[in-house]
């Protein structure tokens, strides 16, 4: 039964492994395999009929097949959604709050979190702990009204503010996981650092911070994704359309671009792709944060 | 997060009794924690603080305003407009968190159980994940709003020969299978995560002792889930509830206001002069989430942490 324990790079191999194991992966069930299979083209379809009509000329994706092939392949949509959406600059708006967002949630809750975990014995830092996951329960929506009025009037109308906004959402549940994971780093490693005459500071950031390592890369995954594909809050925090992150710039073809499907893909498919780049390279991360947030 | 809150408390009460390691708090600590603390007031605590206090006032957003009481409560609850935002979202949500759950724990055990190409497809099956719920909901819109009448037309079915999206009749079913397409991912991760943590032991004896697949999946895998069936549960029917991407690329709350989510309620006091009256609806919304948020804690009390 241990192929029950699957990490998710575990692909099972025949060699150095005992015979009966080989047996077993030989009565791989294959009904179950043909299944999960075609459920899988639930998840595909959609993509792939993205990708097609990106690719279709202006001429044939005008009759609106979904599921015709590309004939002639074409990079006409391309170009013009490239053009039509200003595709760079929403590209590198969406880039700069993602990253922002990346690292302030990483410095701030790693920073909190040490902080909290070392002096859990002392209140302050205890109900520090409760105040900051307080966020989890409060959801944009009922935040929205008071947060845009405040955002117009201090100047954060615009992709900084939508950035702030997305690290104050992020933190809660990442001083979650960073204070479990601070937990399993021994102090005495700290301590002896100390001894040898370094700052609580330096202990952190040399010694501390590089073995949180992949507890940030999970934070920081999530974090990004949450970041790149939001549409709510960038929707309405930034006040001037031209400062729009790509989710956000995308509604543009539902109303006076509505015919040109294929364009509208071509756009659809490169504001999507980085997101799905960036998730095969790290799916590892993003799998494990998932479920460590959610029983944690 | 129970079982850490707790050995965290038994941590706390051995540091009572042995004295303590550092009579000062270094200031460093500090630091690191101020930073964290007062963003999260003025971004977080700020505005619920506002919000309240504006649930309470007549104020259309900005110039002045006046005191009301309970006023926008009273009316709210009376108002079919928020009524039928609530009705529509919670089941909305009631639907689909049963779908994701069944879907989902389907797809856990096929995953976990004896197959081919098992990274490639758990792969494929967590993507939707990742992808922008405005976007694919735009993809799902020219799927629903041109493919899907094609093919309705082709079957001879007068009903699917029209784009569901304007039949206010059905409209929310597209708006629960694009958020099931998404939601499914992280609930299926969830079961997974508590299939694999049954020891195998536990279905080697089952199968000495003869048991079917069928009766190890409903006498074992079942029961040792269901811990894991309310967590995905309380959480999925929370995040439903904030529904607002994926309505605003399939309907965007039509067709007339059939598939209006409180969220999209909510944000109508910007434009319609309604600023106080909806403040008072998101307090009552956020209600509803501690209230859930309280459920969730209470479930995952005394959970083994995986």
């Amino acid at each position: 039964m241990s192929t029950n324990t699957v990490s998710t790079s575990a692909v099972p191999t025949s060699t150095g492994r005992p015979p009966v194991r080989a047996d077993r992966r030989d009565r791989a069930n294959i009904p179950v395999t043909i299944i999960l299979a075609v459920a899988s083209l639930a998840v595909l379809v959609p993509l792939l009929v993205t990708v097609s009509m990106a690719l279709k000329s202006t001429a044939q994706a005008v009759d609106g097949n979904a599921f015709s092939l590309p004939d002639p392949v074409s990079a006409a949509g391309v170009v013009e959604a490239w053009v039509m959406t200003n595709f760079p600059r929403g590209f590198v708006v969406s880039l700069f709050v993602s990253t922002v967002t990346v690292g302030g949630v990483i410095v701030l809750s790693a920073m909190a979190s040490y902080a909290i975990s070392r002096n859990w014995e002392r209140r302050l830092f205890r109900y520090s702990f409760f105040y900051l996951l307080g966020a989890m329960f409060l959801p944009f929506p009922v935040l929205a009204l008071s947060q845009v009025k405040l955002t117009g009037m201090v100047g954060l109308d615009n992709p900084a503010g939508v950035a702030l906004l997305h690290v104050m959402f992020q933190l809660s549940f990442s001083t979650l996981l960073f204070t479990a994971f601070l937990r399993s780093i021994p102090e005495e490693l700290e301590e002896s650092a100390r001894l040898d005459g370094a700052t609580t500071r330096q202990a952190f950031w040399r010694l501390v911070f590089p073995l949180l390592a992949p507890m940030s890369a999970t934070v920081g995954i999530l974090a990004f994704l949450h970041s790149w594909n939001d549409f709510m809050m960038p929707s309405l925090i930034t006040s001037d359309p031209a400062w729009q992150t790509l989710p956000v710039l995308q509604s543009i073809f539902q109303t006076q671009f509505s015919n040109n499907y294929n364009v509208a893909f071509a756009s659809y498919m490169m504001s999507m792709a980085p997101a799905i780049v960036v998730y095969l390279f790290t799916q590892r991360w993003v799998m494990s944060g998932v479920t460590q947030g959610a029983i944690k | 997060m129970a079982t850490s809150l707790t050995s965290r408390k038994v941590a706390a009460a051995d540091a009572a009794s042995v004295p303590p390691r550092r009579s000062r708090v270094d200031t460093t600590f500090y630091l690191f924690l101020i930073p964290s603390l007062v963003l999260f007031t003025l971004v977080i605590t700020l505005p619920a603080v506002m919000g309240i206090f504006y649930s309470f006032t007549d104020s259309i957003g900005f110039g002045e305003f006046e005191f009301v009481g309970f006023i926008n409560y009273i009316v709210m609850f009376s108002d079919p407009a928020i009524l039928g935002s609530y009705a529509f979202t919670i089941g909305f949500s009631l639907v689909t968190v049963l779908v994701v759950n069944a879907a989902a724990f389907l797809l856990a055990i096929g995953l976990t159980s004896k197959i081919r190409a098992k990274t490639a497809l758990r792969t494929v099956f967590v993507m939707p994940m990742v992808v922008s719920g405005i976007i694919i909901a735009f993809v799902f819109n020219f799927l629903f709003s041109n493919s899907l009448p094609r093919l309705g037309a082709a079957l001879g079915s007068d009903l699917l020969s029209q784009s569901i999206l304007a039949n206010p009749d059905l409209a929310w079913t597209a708006i629960v299978f694009v958020t099931a397409w998404q939601a499914i991912p992280a609930t299926m991760l969830i079961y997974i995560a508590g299939i694999v943590a049954i020891p195998g032991e536990v279905y080697e004896a089952a199968s000495l002792d003869g048991a079917s697949p069928a009766r190890q999946l409903v006498s074992i895998t079942l029961p040792l889930v269901a811990g894991y069936v309310l967590i995905n549960m309380v959480l999925g029917f929370k995040n439903y509830l904030n529904a607002y991407d994926i309505i605003v690329g399939l309907t965007d709350g039509g067709p007339g206001t059939a598939t209006r989510s409180v969220a999209m309620t909510i944000f109508s006091g910007f434009t319609g002069g309604d600023y106080a009256y909806q403040m008072a609806n998101a307090v009552i919304f956020f209600l509803i989430a501690v209230a859930l948020a309280m459920l969730q804690l209470r479930l995952t009390r005394g959970k083994v942490s995986v």
